[in-house]
């Protein structure tokens, strides 16, 4: 298990899912599975998230969205695709509305295979997750890793 | 007159986990004019069947949504068999029932467990989804998978369920019986609950007739309309009564939805007791040529599925409405004149789907 020296939040996206992976997100947080044991909250605030869980593909309406989702979370943030939706499109990957995983729009960390993915698969991605997310804060504690407002002015300058 | 405003309601909000998008135009607190839209979930699944043949296709159905997706391939799977006249072995119906009782059982607690987090009685959500989670450890048991578990096909199913595992379905369901009652009392006669659901969202039999709603939303106005009176698989020769209630409110849905949940345990008690020894799944040939067109009940309410077939594998078309659909406009309807605090509820309300909406 990692060091965690914070509790880190999730928020979760249906992208274009067909409902089994959400309800097994949601299933995670529940006290059979309790993902809040390792102090994790499911918030509903992007600003206050963490960690984003996106299921389903992208499709061109909600590609915007996910974007935004992701655009508006605080550094460090971690992406986590949940299901083979999110990781490739999946089934659907030959419909003519789905341009393929979350990968599409925004960079995932984690990938979660299953159709649909189970509860046991999505806690280990989210505490992959939680790996990915302390290594980040530390780089930025550091210095090595710059933040969205830091990133934004260094691009004005040049 | 006061000044009105449109604030938008999602598509990514904490009370449900799907996407969908309101418009709602409020003066002071009250809601004048809910306009939704829709397309975030929209994958396109029914132009797969130029990519997928026939018996695929029973797949790509289950997909269509996750929570109801039994249903889904059992409406699919009945349409084709409809079409190539295949006559199903009745051990292979009677299965069938079991299975899609089981998943409205699920979906029915899953819907309790998000009515009482969006009242914002977050131990009874925990509540209803530990006992949900019995549920689906019997779907486990007999089928290997948790909430898409894909054991229909054309012709019949794939797997059976052996007398062991009917007593260990039987044991769930004392279980899930008894947490359930205790359940009910919370939700049908604690004060606060009432306080939240007694008189929101009231949608009156004519408008729900005129409106076209279905299932529990439509039952709880007074409308005695429940598909599986058709009698489809083995509904012909189980005993059962649509479940109504004359409230029209919240309270009313609720009441109908957990009514409907002792009403899926005996429903299950009778499939058992009954069910008749012989084959899983009877012998396809050929490739479906004509069409057809089924409607049964899933836990949302009524689905149609049409299906047209041209001698190839590839079918011509596959159309499926999904109850939530015709239960959008009653949503609309309700939320006028509602508060803007309970607008949670009231989408809630109807168990929307949207998975299944948008396809």
């Amino acid at each position: 298990m990692y060091n965690i020296t914070r509790s880190p939040w999730v928020m979760h996206y249906d992208g274009s899912s067909c409902n089994g992976c959400d309800i097994e997100v949601l299933a995670c947080l529940t006290p059979v599975y309790d993902a809040e044991r390792f102090g994790i909250i499911n918030t509903g605030d992007p600003m206050q998230a963490d960690i984003l869980l996106v299921t389903g593909g992208i499709n061109t309406q909600n590609a915007p969205v996910v974007k935004q989702l992701y655009d508006q979370m605080s550094d460090p943030k971690v992406v986590v695709a949940v299901g083979v939706c999110a990781c490739t499109g999946g089934v659907f990957k030959d419909c003519y509305n789905i341009l393929g995983g979350a990968d599409q729009v925004i960079p995932v960390d984690v990938y979660v295979p299953g159709c649909a993915a189970r509860p046991q698969a999505i806690i280990d991605g989210i505490v992959k997750g939680i790996g990915v997310f302390q290594e980040r804060l530390e780089k930025m504690e550091k210095g090595e890793l710059k933040n969205q407002e830091e990133k934004e002015e260094a691009g004005k300058e040049e | 007159m006061s000044k009105r405003s449109v604030i938008p309601y999602g598509p990514q909000h904490p009370v449900l986990p799907e996407p969908i998008h309101l418009d709602l135009v409020i003066e002071d607190e009250k809601i004048v004019e809910a306009i939704p839209s829709i397309g975030f979930i929209h994958r396109g699944l029914e132009s797969l069947t130029d990519k997928r043949d026939f018996n695929q296709m029973a797949y790509v159905a289950e997909r269509i949504c996750g929570i109801c997706s039994f249903g889904h391939g059992y409406g699919y799977c009945e349409t084709v068999e409809h079409i190539m006249n295949v006559e199903v072995p009745d051990r292979a119906k009677f299965l069938r029932t079991i299975w899609f009782e089981l998943s409205r059982l699920h979906s029915h607690l899953l819907w309790a467990g998000l009515m009482a987090d969006a009242f914002g009685f977050e131990n009874l959500f925990y509540q209803c989804w530990r006992v949900r989670e019995k549920v689906l450890d019997a779907i486990e048991l007999t089928t290997g998978g948790r909430v898409i578990f894909s054991v229909n096909k054309v012709g019949g199913v794939l797997k059976d369920i052996t007398p062991e595992m009917q007593k260990m379905i039987l044991e769930t369901l004392d279980f899930v019986e008894a947490e359930t009652k205790v359940l009910k009392k919370t939700f049908m006669n604690d004060y606060s609950v009432q306080s939240r659901m007694k008189g929101v969202g009231v949608l009156t039999k004519e408008q729900a007739k005129a409106l076209g709603c279905a299932g529990p939303f439509a039952r709880a106005s007074g409308i005695a309309t429940d598909m599986r009176m058709r009698g489809y698989a083995a509904y012909g020769e189980l005993d059962m009564e649509p479940i109504i209630s004359n409230d029209g409110d919240c309270y009313g849905r609720c009441e109908v939805r957990i009514g409907e949940i002792f009403q899926s345990i005996d429903l299950i008690r009778q499939a058992i007791a009954k069910i008749p020894d012989g084959e899983l799944a009877a012998v396809v040939k050929g490739n479906p040529n004509g069409e057809y067109f089924t409607r049964i009940e899933q836990p949302r309410g009524e689905a149609d599925y049409y299906v047209r077939g041209n001698g190839t594998p590839n079918l011509d078309r596959m159309r499926v409405r999904t109850p939530t659909f015709a239960n959008l406009a009653g949503l609309c309807e309700t939320l006028k004149g509602a508060d803007y605090a309970d607008i949670g509820i009231l989408v809630v309300t109807i168990d929307p789907c949207i998975s299944c909406t948008e396809r």
